[in-house]
Protein backbone atom coordinates (compact mmCIF):
# COMPACT_ATOMS: atom_id res chain seq x y z
CA UNK A 1 0.00 0.00 0.00
CA UNK A 2 2.77 2.42 0.91
CA UNK A 3 4.38 1.70 -2.39
CA UNK A 4 1.23 2.34 -4.38
CA UNK A 5 0.73 5.63 -2.62
CA UNK A 6 4.24 6.74 -3.53
CA UNK A 7 3.72 5.76 -7.15
CA UNK A 8 0.45 7.69 -7.34
CA UNK A 9 2.08 10.71 -5.71
CA UNK A 10 4.84 10.62 -8.31
CA UNK A 11 2.37 10.28 -11.16
CA UNK A 12 0.36 13.28 -10.01
CA UNK A 13 3.46 15.43 -9.73
CA UNK A 14 4.72 14.37 -13.15
CA UNK A 15 1.40 14.98 -14.86
CA UNK A 16 0.86 18.27 -16.65
CA UNK A 17 -2.91 18.30 -16.49
CA UNK A 18 -5.00 17.11 -13.55
CA UNK A 19 -4.42 13.34 -13.46
CA UNK A 20 -7.54 11.25 -13.91
CA UNK A 21 -8.07 8.00 -12.05
CA UNK A 22 -8.18 6.00 -15.27
CA UNK A 23 -4.63 7.00 -16.08
CA UNK A 24 -3.42 5.86 -12.67
CA UNK A 25 -5.23 2.57 -13.21
CA UNK A 26 -3.55 2.21 -16.59
CA UNK A 27 -0.12 2.58 -14.97
CA UNK A 28 -1.02 0.16 -12.18
CA UNK A 29 -3.01 -2.54 -13.96
CA UNK A 30 -2.33 -5.08 -11.21
CA UNK A 31 -3.91 -2.91 -8.54
CA UNK A 32 -7.64 -2.78 -8.09
CA UNK A 33 -9.49 0.45 -8.62
CA UNK A 34 -10.85 0.51 -5.08
CA UNK A 35 -7.36 0.15 -3.67
CA UNK A 36 -6.13 3.02 -5.83
CA UNK A 37 -9.06 5.17 -4.76
CA UNK A 38 -8.26 4.35 -1.17
CA UNK A 39 -4.63 5.33 -1.64
CA UNK A 40 -5.65 8.60 -3.30
CA UNK A 41 -7.96 9.35 -0.38
CA UNK A 42 -5.14 8.71 2.08
CA UNK A 43 -2.79 10.94 0.09
CA UNK A 44 -5.30 13.78 0.11
CA UNK A 45 -5.67 13.37 3.88
CA UNK A 46 -1.92 13.29 4.43
CA UNK A 47 -1.44 16.56 2.59
CA UNK A 48 -4.33 18.07 4.49
CA UNK A 49 -2.85 17.02 7.84
CA UNK A 50 0.60 18.20 6.93
CA UNK A 51 -0.61 21.79 6.47
CA UNK A 52 2.31 22.50 4.19
CA UNK A 53 2.67 24.74 1.19
CA UNK A 54 0.92 22.43 -1.22
CA UNK A 55 -2.16 20.28 -1.10
CA UNK A 56 -3.75 17.66 -3.29
CA UNK A 57 -6.89 18.94 -4.98
CA UNK A 58 -9.49 17.05 -6.95
CA UNK A 59 -10.01 19.33 -9.91
CA UNK A 60 -11.76 18.94 -13.27
CA UNK A 61 -12.19 15.22 -12.65
CA UNK A 62 -8.52 14.66 -11.88
CA UNK A 63 -5.88 15.14 -9.21
CA UNK A 64 -3.47 18.02 -9.04
CA UNK A 65 -1.03 19.48 -6.56
CA UNK A 66 -1.79 23.10 -5.89
CA UNK A 67 -0.32 25.73 -3.62
CA UNK A 68 -2.38 26.48 -0.54
CA UNK A 69 -4.82 29.37 -1.19
CA UNK A 70 -3.61 31.25 1.90
CA UNK A 71 -0.15 31.44 0.37
CA UNK A 72 -1.36 33.02 -2.86
CA UNK A 73 0.10 36.42 -2.08
CA UNK A 74 3.57 34.94 -1.68
CA UNK A 75 3.49 32.92 -4.85
CA UNK A 76 2.23 35.94 -6.75
CA UNK A 77 5.41 37.78 -5.80
CA UNK A 78 7.36 35.11 -7.59
CA UNK A 79 5.22 35.24 -10.70
CA UNK A 80 5.09 38.22 -12.95
CA UNK A 81 1.86 37.23 -14.65
CA UNK A 82 -1.32 38.92 -13.58
CA UNK A 83 -4.41 36.77 -13.62
CA UNK A 84 -7.14 37.98 -15.93
CA UNK A 85 -9.81 39.17 -13.53
CA UNK A 86 -13.50 38.90 -14.24
CA UNK A 87 -15.91 41.80 -13.83
CA UNK A 88 -19.04 41.30 -11.71
CA UNK A 89 -21.06 41.25 -14.94
CA UNK A 90 -18.84 38.52 -16.39
CA UNK A 91 -19.02 36.52 -13.16
CA UNK A 92 -22.82 36.76 -13.10
CA UNK A 93 -23.00 35.56 -16.68
CA UNK A 94 -20.57 32.76 -15.96
CA UNK A 95 -22.54 31.70 -12.88
CA UNK A 96 -25.75 31.51 -14.88
CA UNK A 97 -24.09 29.42 -17.58
CA UNK A 98 -22.52 27.16 -14.95
CA UNK A 99 -25.76 26.47 -13.10
CA UNK A 100 -28.17 26.44 -16.02
CA UNK A 101 -26.16 24.83 -18.80
CA UNK A 102 -26.88 23.98 -21.53
CA UNK A 103 -28.31 27.46 -22.00
CA UNK A 104 -28.91 29.92 -24.84
CA UNK A 105 -28.13 33.63 -24.76
CA UNK A 106 -31.74 34.82 -24.45
CA UNK A 107 -32.22 32.64 -21.38
CA UNK A 108 -29.18 34.20 -19.72
CA UNK A 109 -30.47 37.63 -20.64
CA UNK A 110 -33.90 36.99 -19.17
CA UNK A 111 -32.25 36.15 -15.84
CA UNK A 112 -29.80 39.06 -15.83
CA UNK A 113 -32.24 41.52 -17.34
CA UNK A 114 -29.57 42.94 -19.63
CA UNK A 115 -27.69 42.09 -22.81
CA UNK A 116 -24.90 39.56 -22.27
CA UNK A 117 -23.33 39.41 -25.73
CA UNK A 118 -20.18 41.21 -24.67
CA UNK A 119 -19.76 39.10 -21.53
CA UNK A 120 -20.24 35.85 -23.41
CA UNK A 121 -17.62 36.85 -25.94
CA UNK A 122 -15.12 37.54 -23.17
CA UNK A 123 -15.87 34.24 -21.45
CA UNK A 124 -15.49 32.36 -24.73
CA UNK A 125 -12.12 34.04 -25.30
CA UNK A 126 -11.00 33.12 -21.80
CA UNK A 127 -12.08 29.56 -22.59
CA UNK A 128 -14.30 29.42 -19.51
CA UNK A 129 -17.39 28.97 -21.65
CA UNK A 130 -17.78 27.01 -24.85
CA UNK A 131 -20.33 26.52 -27.57
CA UNK A 132 -22.01 23.18 -27.00
CA UNK A 133 -24.24 23.20 -30.04
CA UNK A 134 -27.28 24.81 -31.52
CA UNK A 135 -30.81 24.56 -30.21
CA UNK A 136 -33.31 23.03 -32.58
CA UNK A 137 -35.72 25.96 -32.56
CA UNK A 138 -36.26 28.73 -35.12
CA UNK A 139 -33.10 30.77 -35.47
CA UNK A 140 -30.97 27.86 -34.21
CA UNK A 141 -29.56 29.80 -31.26
CA UNK A 142 -26.15 28.81 -29.92
CA UNK A 143 -26.11 26.72 -26.76
CA UNK A 144 -23.44 27.51 -24.19
CA UNK A 145 -21.82 25.47 -21.46
CA UNK A 146 -18.77 25.68 -19.22
CA UNK A 147 -15.40 24.16 -20.07
CA UNK A 148 -12.95 21.92 -18.28
CA UNK A 149 -10.85 25.03 -17.94
CA UNK A 150 -13.67 26.57 -15.90
CA UNK A 151 -13.38 23.72 -13.38
CA UNK A 152 -9.60 24.13 -13.28
CA UNK A 153 -9.71 27.88 -12.77
CA UNK A 154 -12.37 27.74 -10.06
CA UNK A 155 -10.83 24.83 -8.18
CA UNK A 156 -13.82 22.56 -8.79
CA UNK A 157 -13.82 18.77 -8.93
CA UNK A 158 -16.90 18.76 -11.16
CA UNK A 159 -20.06 20.79 -11.69
CA UNK A 160 -21.76 19.13 -8.74
CA UNK A 161 -19.10 20.82 -6.61
CA UNK A 162 -20.87 24.13 -7.16
CA UNK A 163 -22.76 25.22 -4.05
CA UNK A 164 -26.54 25.00 -4.40
CA UNK A 165 -28.38 28.19 -5.18
CA UNK A 166 -29.74 29.21 -1.80
CA UNK A 167 -32.50 31.61 -2.71
CA UNK A 168 -33.82 29.42 -5.47
CA UNK A 169 -34.10 26.51 -3.10
CA UNK A 170 -36.01 28.68 -0.65
CA UNK A 171 -38.28 29.85 -3.41
CA UNK A 172 -39.09 26.31 -4.40
CA UNK A 173 -39.79 25.37 -0.82
CA UNK A 174 -42.20 28.28 -0.56
CA UNK A 175 -44.00 27.40 -3.72
CA UNK A 176 -44.29 23.69 -3.37
CA UNK A 177 -44.88 22.84 0.26
CA UNK A 178 -47.86 20.66 -0.55
CA UNK A 179 -45.94 18.53 -3.01
CA UNK A 180 -43.21 18.13 -0.44
CA UNK A 181 -45.62 16.73 2.11
CA UNK A 182 -47.20 14.35 -0.33
CA UNK A 183 -43.86 12.93 -1.37
CA UNK A 184 -42.74 12.07 2.17
CA UNK B 1 -35.66 65.56 -4.77
CA UNK B 2 -33.06 67.37 -2.72
CA UNK B 3 -29.36 67.70 -3.39
CA UNK B 4 -28.31 65.23 -0.75
CA UNK B 5 -30.20 62.47 -2.49
CA UNK B 6 -28.76 63.48 -5.79
CA UNK B 7 -25.19 62.84 -4.73
CA UNK B 8 -26.20 59.61 -3.08
CA UNK B 9 -27.62 58.33 -6.36
CA UNK B 10 -24.71 59.57 -8.38
CA UNK B 11 -22.25 57.53 -6.38
CA UNK B 12 -24.27 54.39 -6.74
CA UNK B 13 -24.93 54.65 -10.45
CA UNK B 14 -22.14 52.67 -11.96
CA UNK B 15 -22.43 49.68 -9.67
CA UNK B 16 -25.73 48.50 -11.06
CA UNK B 17 -25.55 45.59 -13.41
CA UNK B 18 -29.03 46.24 -14.77
CA UNK B 19 -32.62 47.05 -13.83
CA UNK B 20 -32.97 43.96 -11.61
CA UNK B 21 -29.84 44.89 -9.74
CA UNK B 22 -31.15 48.41 -9.22
CA UNK B 23 -34.46 47.06 -7.94
CA UNK B 24 -32.70 44.71 -5.53
CA UNK B 25 -30.69 47.64 -4.26
CA UNK B 26 -33.84 49.68 -3.66
CA UNK B 27 -35.47 46.77 -1.85
CA UNK B 28 -32.46 46.32 0.39
CA UNK B 29 -32.08 50.05 0.99
CA UNK B 30 -35.70 50.42 2.06
CA UNK B 31 -35.62 47.17 4.03
CA UNK B 32 -38.56 45.88 2.07
CA UNK B 33 -39.92 42.34 2.23
CA UNK B 34 -39.27 41.00 -1.23
CA UNK B 35 -42.53 39.01 -1.15
CA UNK B 36 -44.51 42.12 -0.38
CA UNK B 37 -43.04 44.96 -2.41
CA UNK B 38 -44.75 48.34 -2.03
CA UNK B 39 -44.84 48.92 -5.77
CA UNK B 40 -45.75 52.60 -5.58
CA UNK B 41 -42.73 53.44 -3.45
CA UNK B 42 -40.29 51.34 -5.43
CA UNK B 43 -41.57 52.64 -8.75
CA UNK B 44 -41.16 56.20 -7.61
CA UNK B 45 -37.59 55.65 -6.48
CA UNK B 46 -36.77 53.65 -9.57
CA UNK B 47 -37.95 56.46 -11.82
CA UNK B 48 -35.91 58.94 -9.81
CA UNK B 49 -32.84 56.91 -10.60
CA UNK B 50 -33.65 56.88 -14.29
CA UNK B 51 -34.02 60.67 -14.24
CA UNK B 52 -30.67 60.87 -12.54
CA UNK B 53 -28.99 58.71 -15.15
CA UNK B 54 -30.48 60.87 -17.89
CA UNK B 55 -29.46 64.13 -16.22
CA UNK B 56 -25.90 62.85 -16.11
CA UNK B 57 -26.11 62.18 -19.83
CA UNK B 58 -25.22 58.56 -19.32
CA UNK B 59 -26.42 56.00 -21.77
CA UNK B 60 -29.60 54.54 -20.48
CA UNK B 61 -29.90 50.95 -21.52
CA UNK B 62 -33.28 50.14 -23.01
CA UNK B 63 -33.74 47.41 -20.43
CA UNK B 64 -34.13 50.04 -17.70
CA UNK B 65 -37.06 51.57 -19.55
CA UNK B 66 -38.71 48.20 -20.06
CA UNK B 67 -38.53 47.61 -16.33
CA UNK B 68 -39.96 51.08 -15.67
CA UNK B 69 -42.99 50.29 -17.78
CA UNK B 70 -43.36 46.90 -16.07
CA UNK B 71 -43.34 48.59 -12.68
CA UNK B 72 -45.91 51.16 -13.74
CA UNK B 73 -48.07 48.41 -15.19
CA UNK B 74 -47.98 46.45 -11.94
CA UNK B 75 -48.70 49.60 -9.96
CA UNK B 76 -51.78 50.41 -12.04
CA UNK B 77 -53.02 46.83 -11.76
CA UNK B 78 -52.77 47.00 -8.02
CA UNK B 79 -54.69 50.25 -7.91
CA UNK B 80 -57.66 48.68 -9.64
CA UNK B 81 -60.48 47.87 -7.25
CA UNK B 82 -61.10 44.20 -6.55
CA UNK B 83 -63.83 42.80 -8.76
CA UNK B 84 -67.11 42.71 -6.83
CA UNK B 85 -67.99 39.25 -7.96
CA UNK B 86 -65.14 36.99 -7.00
CA UNK B 87 -63.92 35.19 -10.06
CA UNK B 88 -63.59 31.45 -10.10
CA UNK B 89 -59.88 31.48 -10.44
CA UNK B 90 -58.04 33.41 -7.82
CA UNK B 91 -56.20 36.24 -9.53
CA UNK B 92 -52.46 36.03 -9.18
CA UNK B 93 -50.66 38.84 -7.42
CA UNK B 94 -49.49 41.14 -10.24
CA UNK B 95 -46.10 41.28 -8.52
CA UNK B 96 -45.56 37.52 -8.57
CA UNK B 97 -43.62 37.36 -11.84
CA UNK B 98 -41.38 40.26 -10.85
CA UNK B 99 -40.68 38.68 -7.46
CA UNK B 100 -39.76 35.42 -9.14
CA UNK B 101 -37.40 37.27 -11.47
CA UNK B 102 -35.84 39.21 -8.62
CA UNK B 103 -35.28 36.11 -6.50
CA UNK B 104 -33.76 34.27 -9.42
CA UNK B 105 -31.46 37.14 -10.22
CA UNK B 106 -30.52 37.53 -6.58
CA UNK B 107 -29.62 33.85 -6.41
CA UNK B 108 -27.26 34.13 -9.35
CA UNK B 109 -25.79 37.36 -8.10
CA UNK B 110 -24.94 35.52 -4.92
CA UNK B 111 -23.62 32.54 -6.87
CA UNK B 112 -21.39 34.90 -8.85
CA UNK B 113 -19.99 36.35 -5.64
CA UNK B 114 -19.35 32.85 -4.36
CA UNK B 115 -17.54 31.96 -7.56
CA UNK B 116 -15.36 35.02 -7.28
CA UNK B 117 -14.45 34.09 -3.72
CA UNK B 118 -13.31 30.59 -4.60
CA UNK B 119 -9.59 29.85 -4.69
CA UNK B 120 -8.94 30.91 -8.26
CA UNK B 121 -6.13 29.49 -10.34
CA UNK B 122 -3.26 31.94 -10.86
CA UNK B 123 -4.78 34.27 -8.29
CA UNK B 124 -4.95 32.22 -5.09
CA UNK B 125 -3.74 28.79 -6.04
CA UNK B 126 -0.95 27.83 -8.37
CA UNK B 127 0.06 24.63 -10.03
CA UNK B 128 3.49 23.34 -10.85
CA UNK B 129 3.27 24.84 -14.30
CA UNK B 130 6.60 25.78 -15.64
CA UNK B 131 7.87 23.45 -18.24
CA UNK B 132 10.29 24.70 -20.83
CA UNK B 133 8.90 24.94 -24.32
CA UNK B 134 11.44 22.31 -25.36
CA UNK B 135 9.72 19.81 -23.16
CA UNK B 136 6.27 20.65 -24.37
CA UNK B 137 4.25 17.61 -25.24
CA UNK B 138 2.96 17.73 -28.74
CA UNK B 139 -0.57 17.04 -27.62
CA UNK B 140 -0.58 19.97 -25.23
CA UNK B 141 1.15 22.31 -27.63
CA UNK B 142 -2.01 22.79 -29.64
CA UNK B 143 -4.05 23.68 -26.56
CA UNK B 144 -1.69 26.37 -25.44
CA UNK B 145 -1.91 29.90 -26.52
CA UNK B 146 0.27 30.06 -29.57
CA UNK B 147 1.90 33.14 -30.92
CA UNK B 148 2.16 33.35 -34.66
CA UNK B 149 5.78 33.59 -35.71
CA UNK B 150 7.04 36.17 -38.15
CA UNK B 151 9.56 35.57 -40.87
CA UNK B 152 12.14 37.38 -38.76
CA UNK B 153 11.82 34.94 -35.95
CA UNK B 154 12.20 32.08 -38.40
CA UNK B 155 15.39 33.65 -39.68
CA UNK B 156 16.67 34.07 -36.16
CA UNK B 157 15.96 30.43 -35.40
CA UNK B 158 17.76 29.47 -38.55
CA UNK B 159 20.73 31.55 -37.53
CA UNK B 160 20.89 29.89 -34.12
CA UNK B 161 20.83 26.49 -35.72
CA UNK B 162 23.54 27.23 -38.23
CA UNK B 163 25.79 28.67 -35.58
CA UNK B 164 25.43 25.42 -33.66
CA UNK B 165 26.77 23.08 -36.34
CA UNK B 166 30.33 21.96 -36.38
CA UNK B 167 32.65 24.40 -38.12
CA UNK B 168 34.50 21.57 -39.88
CA UNK B 169 31.43 20.66 -41.82
CA UNK B 170 31.47 24.03 -43.48
CA UNK B 171 34.24 22.87 -45.72
CA UNK B 172 32.44 19.83 -47.02
CA UNK B 173 31.03 20.06 -50.48
CA UNK B 174 28.26 17.63 -51.12
CA UNK B 175 27.39 17.15 -54.72
CA UNK B 176 24.39 15.03 -54.06
CA UNK B 177 21.77 17.70 -54.42
CA UNK B 178 18.09 17.56 -53.72
CA UNK B 179 15.52 19.83 -55.22
CA UNK B 180 13.55 22.27 -53.12
CA UNK B 181 10.39 20.57 -54.31
CA UNK B 182 11.54 17.29 -52.83
CA UNK B 183 12.14 18.91 -49.49
CA UNK B 184 8.80 20.72 -49.59
CA UNK B 185 6.99 17.50 -50.38
CA UNK B 186 8.89 15.78 -47.61
CA UNK B 187 7.87 18.41 -45.08
CA UNK B 188 4.21 18.31 -46.08
CA UNK B 189 4.20 14.54 -45.92
CA UNK B 190 5.66 14.51 -42.44
CA UNK B 191 3.31 17.23 -41.25
CA UNK B 192 0.35 15.23 -42.47
CA UNK B 193 1.46 12.35 -40.27
CA UNK B 194 2.75 14.18 -37.25
CA UNK B 195 0.47 17.24 -37.06
CA UNK B 196 3.26 19.57 -36.01
CA UNK B 197 7.02 19.61 -36.01
CA UNK B 198 9.82 21.83 -34.82
CA UNK B 199 12.55 22.96 -37.15
CA UNK B 200 14.89 20.64 -35.32
CA UNK B 201 12.61 17.68 -35.80
CA UNK B 202 12.26 18.47 -39.47
CA UNK B 203 16.00 18.11 -39.89
CA UNK B 204 16.34 15.00 -37.78
CA UNK B 205 19.90 13.83 -37.24
CA UNK B 206 21.11 14.95 -40.63
CA UNK B 207 22.24 18.44 -39.92
CA UNK B 208 24.39 19.10 -42.93
CA UNK B 209 24.60 22.72 -43.86
CA UNK B 210 22.96 22.31 -47.25
CA UNK B 211 20.07 20.41 -45.71
CA UNK B 212 19.50 23.12 -43.14
CA UNK B 213 19.50 25.76 -45.82
CA UNK B 214 17.21 23.80 -48.10
CA UNK B 215 14.80 23.01 -45.28
CA UNK B 216 14.80 26.63 -44.27
CA UNK B 217 14.16 27.81 -47.81
CA UNK B 218 11.40 25.24 -48.14
CA UNK B 219 9.81 26.55 -44.95
CA UNK B 220 9.96 30.14 -46.12
CA UNK B 221 8.33 29.08 -49.32
CA UNK B 222 5.63 27.13 -47.50
CA UNK B 223 4.89 30.02 -45.15
CA UNK B 224 4.67 32.35 -48.12
CA UNK B 225 2.29 30.00 -49.88
CA UNK B 226 0.31 29.73 -46.64
CA UNK B 227 0.59 25.98 -46.70
CA UNK B 228 2.04 25.89 -43.21
CA UNK B 229 1.83 28.09 -40.16
CA UNK B 230 4.60 28.72 -37.69
CA UNK B 231 3.84 29.23 -34.02
CA UNK B 232 5.72 29.48 -30.78
CA UNK B 233 4.43 29.34 -27.23
CA UNK B 234 6.52 32.23 -25.99
CA UNK B 235 9.02 34.76 -27.22
CA UNK B 236 12.24 32.91 -28.12
CA UNK B 237 10.41 29.63 -27.61
CA UNK B 238 10.68 26.70 -29.93
CA UNK B 239 8.97 27.35 -33.24
CA UNK B 240 6.49 24.73 -34.30
CA UNK B 241 5.34 24.23 -37.83
CA UNK B 242 1.67 23.32 -38.35
CA UNK B 243 -0.07 22.44 -41.59
CA UNK B 244 -2.22 25.41 -42.52
CA UNK B 245 -5.25 23.28 -43.34
CA UNK B 246 -6.02 20.56 -40.87
CA UNK B 247 -6.68 17.39 -42.75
Amino acid sequence: MENIKSIIEALILASEAPLVLEKICAVLPETGKTLIKEAVGELIEEYKERQGGIYLQEVAGGLQFRTRPELGDWVKKLKSTKPASLSPAALETLAIVAYRQPIVKTEIESIRGVDVGYQLKGLLEKKLVRIVGRKDVPGKPIIYGTTKRFLEVFNLKDLSGLPTLRELKELHEQQEPIEDYSST
Amino acid sequence: MNEEHTTDYAIKLDIFEGPLDLLLYLIKKNEIDIYNIPVALVTEQYLQYLKMIKSLNLDLAGEYLVMASTLIHIKSKMLLPEPEEPEEEEEEDPRAELVRQLLEYQAFKEAATNLGERPILERDVFTRTAFLPEETEKSTATEEELIEVSIFELIEAFHRLVSRIDKKELLEIDLEKMSLTDIINGIMERLANEKNLTFDELLGERKERWRIIYTFLALLELVKLRMVKAYQTSAFGVIRIFPAVES
